[in-house]
C-alpha cells in the first residue's frame, strides 16, 4: 500500500515534470506483452502494471504474458502482424534484427530527458545501436561463481583471486572426490558463459566485443590462448561428466549434493539452490578470478528491457509507460527480494538487502572497471552464436577437435559479418 | 406418350444447363473442397517454400534474391551433411517395426483367456504422446541414474551414455521411436490376419506347409496390403521425426542428432535462426527425397488399380 500511494505520487510528479507538454490525460488502450511467465516476475509485473493502470484511469491496459521460451520465436510475428504498444525483449545485439528491420520505435527523446539521462547513463551503451536507444531496461543481474562454502571450510581452501589458486583450489576439490564446476550443457548457452569469463579474463572486455564484432578471427592465436585456458580445467577433470545431457536446472542437484562445489551463473539460480536447501552457510560467491594479470576485470550483467514497437497504437502512453518502470521507486520494488531478487537500473533506486545482490551490486559498481558485456549470446549475433555455442559444447566434449570448431566458426563468421 | 416422344427437342433445352451436363460436373463438384484446400494448404505452400530457397531473408526485412546460392551453400555444410545421413539412418532403422509388429501381431493372434487386454498393452505405446516416449526414454538412458545402466551394470557392461554420445545418440532415439510404431505396425498387422483365408491355410496344412514355410507363401502373400500400409506410414513417420529429437536431445550433442526438419526449423524458426530462405532450400530438398517416396506410394497404388 506504502508502495502504491508513493509511486503514484513520484510518478505523478514525474510525468507531470518530464513530460511537460504531454496531455495529462492518457486515454485508448495499451496493450503489453510480457515474457516474464515465472510465477514470481509474473506477479510483480502484474502488479507493477496494476499499479500504472491506477494512475490512469482512463487507459484501457491490455496484458498478456507469454511463455519466456516461445516468446523469443513468437516476437517477430506479433512485431511485424499484431504490434502491442509495449513489449519486453533483452538489450544489445538481441534487439538488433528488430533494430535493422524498423520494428522497433527510436526512444533516444526519453533518454534525451535528464530523469533518465542521468539515472540509467550506465546502461545507456546496451541499449544503443546506430547512435540511437531502442528501449529501456528494468532489470539486470550479476553473473559469477555460486559455490559451496561449507566444502571450501571443509577442504581448507579461500575465494581464489587468480587463475593459479582456482586451479590448485579446483585439485583439492577433485582430490576430494568432487568435481569443481557443475553445468549442463543441453541447451548450449551455459557453455556460452564460460567463454564469456575466460575470454575476458585472458584478453579482456575490448578483445571481447572485437571477436563478436568480427573484427578478430576465431582462429586468432588470442582466441587459442583463451580455449587453451579453458581446456586446463577440461583436462583436470573440473566439469561434471555428462553435462551434454542436463539443462542448466538439471545440472543444480550435483552442487545440491555437494558433488560439485560451485556453478558458474547468473543470479537467477540463488532462488532455486535456497529452495533446494543450500542457506546462506552453505552457498556464497566470489567474482571470477582474474587470469591474465593486468587485463581490467569485466563482467557478464544480462539486461531485460521493454520497447515500443514500431507499428505500437498508442505510443503517448507506452513512452508514459517505460518512464514508470524505470523511475526509481518502481525500480526498488519490483528488483527487491520478494519480485525479482535482482538489481534496478536506476542509480536513486534502492538494492534490497540480500546476500547476493549486495555482493553482485558492489561488483558491477565497483570492481568491473574493464565494462558489463550483455551475455554471449545477446552480444554476438544471433546466428554466430548459435553455431559457436555449439561449437563450445564441443569443445567441452572433445577438446581435440578445437582446430576444426575454430575453421567452422571462420566460416561461418564469414558470412554473418559481411551482411 | 406420343406426344412427348414426337418433341424431344424442347424437353431438352427446357432442361437446366446443370442438369444437361450432370454427369460431368457432379464430380468435380464434389471434389472441390479437397481441390481448393488442396490448393490452398498444400500446393500453394509448396510453391511458396521454393520461391522463397532463392532468396536471403531474416523473415523481417526485405528479402534478396540470391539465386542458387543456398543450395550451392547446403553442398559445403557438414551439418547438412550430418542431417541427411541421420535423415538415412532414421529411414532405414525405423522400417524395423515392420517386422518388429508383424511378429508381436502373429504372436498375440490366438484366443486366450485375457487376449484383448494384452493386445491393448502392446498396443498402448501407440496412444502415448511423443513427447511423453522422448521423456521416459531419456530417463532411461540417464548416464548415472537411467534404468538402461543398471540392467548393463547387472551384465558386467560398463555404463555408456548413449544420448550424450555422438555416435549412437541418434540409434537410441530411433529405439524410443520404434517404440510406438512397432505397435502401430502390429495393429495393422494384427487387422490384416483377421482377413486371412482359413481355406488357404488349410490346403497348406494339407501340402505340409507349416512354421517358416507356412508364414513366408502362405500368411506373408495374404497380408500385403498390411504391409503396404505399414511401409507408407512407417516411411512418412521416419521422414517426420522432430519431436523425438527435440525432447531427447534438442539435435544435440553438438548437433549430432539433427535430421532434416530439424535443421530448417534451427535455421529458419528457432530463437537463433532469422534465415528463412537456407531454411526453405532444407525444406525443398527434404521434399525431393519425400517426393521419391511419395512417387513409389503413387505408382504402386496405380498398379493396383489396374489390376483390377
Amino acid at each position: 500500500m506504502r508502495f502504491t500511494t508513493k509511486s503514484m505520487l513520484m510518478a505523478l510528479a514525474g510525468s507531470t515534470m518530464m513530460a511537460g507538454a504531454a496531455t495529462a490525460e492518457l486515454t485508448g488502450d495499451l496493450r503489453i506483452f510480457l515474457d516474464t511467465s515465472n510465477p514470481a516476475p509474473r506477479a510483480t509485473m502484474e502488479k507493477m502494471i496494476g499499479d500504472f493502470g491506477a494512475m490512469h484511469p482512463n487507459l484501457n491496459i491490455e496484458t498478456t504474458v507469454i511463455d519466456r521460451e516461445a516468446y523469443k520465436t513468437q516476437i517477430r510475428n506479433f512485431l511485424t502482424a499484431d504490434s502491442p504498444d509495449v513489449a519486453t525483449w533483452y538489450a544489445a545485439n538481441r534487439m538488433s534484427p528488430y533494430v535493422k528491420a524498423g520494428l522497433f520505435e527510436d526512444v533516444s527523446d526519453l533518454w534525451q530527458e535528464p530523469e533518465i539521462a542521468e539515472n540509467l547513463a550506465s546502461t545507456k551503451g546496451a541499449m544503443t545501436i546506430d547512435g540511437k536507444q531502442w528501449g529501456v531496461p528494468y532489470t539486470y543481474y550479476q553473473w559469477g561463481i555460486y559455490y559451496r562454502k561449507d566444502i571450501y571450510e571443509e577442504l581448507g581452501l579461500n575465494e581464489p583471486a587468480n587463475f593459479e589458486e582456482m586451479k590448485s583450489n579446483c585439485q583439492a576439490i577433485i582430490d576430494s572426490g568432487r568435481k569443481c564446476y557443475t553445468i549442463g550443457t543441453k541447451f548450449l548457452w551455459t557453455a556460452g558463459g564460460w567463454f564469456d569469463y575466460l575470454n575476458m579474463r585472458t584478453h579482456g572486455f575490448d578483445f571481447h566485443m572485437a571477436l563478436a564484432n568480427g573484427e578478430v578471427k576465431w582462429t586468432d592465436d588470442r582466441v587459442k590462448q583463451t580455449f587453451a585456458n579453458w581446456r586446463e580445467l577440461i583436462d583436470m577433470g573440473a566439469f561434471v561428466d555428462n553435462h551434454q545431457n542436463y539443462s542448466w536446472q538439471e545440472s543444480l542437484p550435483f552442487i545440491v549434493n555437494g558433488e560439485a562445489a560451485a556453478i558458474l551463473k547468473g543470479n537467477f539460480a540463488v532462488a532455486p539452490l535456497r529452495e533446494a536447501g543450500l542457506d546462506d552457510s552453505k552457498l556464497d560467491f566470489y567474482q571470477f578470478p582474474a587470469i591474465t594479470e593486468g587485463v581490467a576485470l569485466a563482467e557478464d550483467a544480462p539486461t531485460d528491457t521493454f520497447h515500443i514497437p514500431a507499428n505500437a497504437s498508442n505510443k503517448e502512453a507506452a513512452r508514459e509507460f517505460l518512464r514508470f518502470v524505470v523511475s526509481p521507486d518502481v525500480q526498488t520494488e519490483i528488483n527487491n527480494g520478494d519480485n525479482l531478487g535482482q538489481l534496478p537500473v536506476n542509480a536513486k533506486a534502492s538494492v534490497d538487502d540480500d546476500k547476493f545482490l549486495n555482493e553482485g551490486f558492489e561488483m558491477l559498481s565497483s570492481n568491473s572497471p574493464g565494462g558489463v558485456a550483455q551475455f554471449f549470446d545477446r552480444d554476438y549475433p544471433a546466428e554466430m552464436a548459435a553455431e559457436a555455442m555449439q561449437g563450445l559444447q564441443e569443445f567441452m566434449v572433445f577438446p581435440d577437435n578445437l582446430d576444426d570448431i575454430l575453421n567452422r566458426l571462420d566460416k561461418v563468421a564469414a558470412r554473418v559479418y559481411a551482411q | 406418350m406420343t406426344t412427348a416422344q414426337s418433341t424431344p427437342a424442347p424437353a431438352a433445352s427446357e432442361r437446366s444447363w446443370y442438369k444437361r451436363n450432370e454427369i460431368a460436373i457432379t464430380p468435380w463438384l464434389f471434389l472441390a473442397p479437397a481441390i481448393l484446400f488442396f490448393a490452398f494448404y498444400v500446393i500453394w505452400p509448396i510453391y511458396q517454400s521454393i520461391s522463397i530457397s532463392f532468396y536471403a531473408w531474416d523473415g523481417l526485412g526485405e528479402a534478396r534474391y540470391v539465386g542458387m546460392a543456398n543450395y550451392v551453400e547446403l553442398m559445403d555444410d557438414g551439418a547438412f551433411e550430418v542431417s541427411l545421413w541421420n535423415n538415412l539412418k532414421w529411414l532405414l532403422f525405423y522400417l524395423l517395426a515392420i517386422p518388429g509388429g508383424l511378429f508381436i501381431a502373429l504372436f498375440l493372434n490366438q484366443t486366450v483367456t485375457g487376449i484383448r487386454i494384452y493386445k491393448s498393452l502392446f498396443f498402448f505405446p501407440f496412444v502415448l504422446s511423443q513427447v511423453v516416449v522422448g521423456l521416459v526414454f531419456s530417463w532411461f538412458y540417464l548416464p548415472n541414474e537411467g534404468l538402461l545402466n543398471g540392467i548393463l551394470a547387472l551384465v558386467g557392461l560398463g555404463p555408456v551414455n548413449v544420448l550424450g554420445d555422438p555416435t549412437w545418440a541418434t540409434y537410441g532415439i530411433i529405439a524410443a521411436g520404434l517404440w510406438p510404431q512397432t505397435a502401430y505396425c502390429m495393429i495393422l498387422y494384427l487387422t490384416g490376419l483377421n482377413a486371412v483365408d482359413p481355406e488357404q491355410i488349410e490346403a497348406g496344412r494339407l501340402d505340409n506347409a507349416k512354421g517358416w514355410k507356412m508364414l513366408w507363401y502362405i500368411i506373408i502373400p495374404q497380408l500385403k496390403p498390411a504391409t503396404f500400409i505399414a511401409f507408407v506410414v512407417t516411411i512418412i513417420g521416419a521422414l517426420r521425426s522432430f519431436d523425438l529429437i527435440s525432447i531427447m536431445t534438442n539435435g544435440g550433442p553438438f548437433g549430432q542428432t539433427r535430421v532434416l526438419s530439424f535443421y530448417m526449423f534451427e535455421k529458419a524458426l528457432s530463437e537463433y535462426g532469422f534465415r528463412m530462405g537456407y531454411g526453405a532450400a532444407i525444406a525443398v530438398v527434404l521434399f525431393l527425397i519425400m517426393l521419391v517416396f511419395i512417387a513409389y506410394f503413387l505408382w504402386s497404388m496405380w498398379k493396383e488399380e489396374q489390376v483390377r
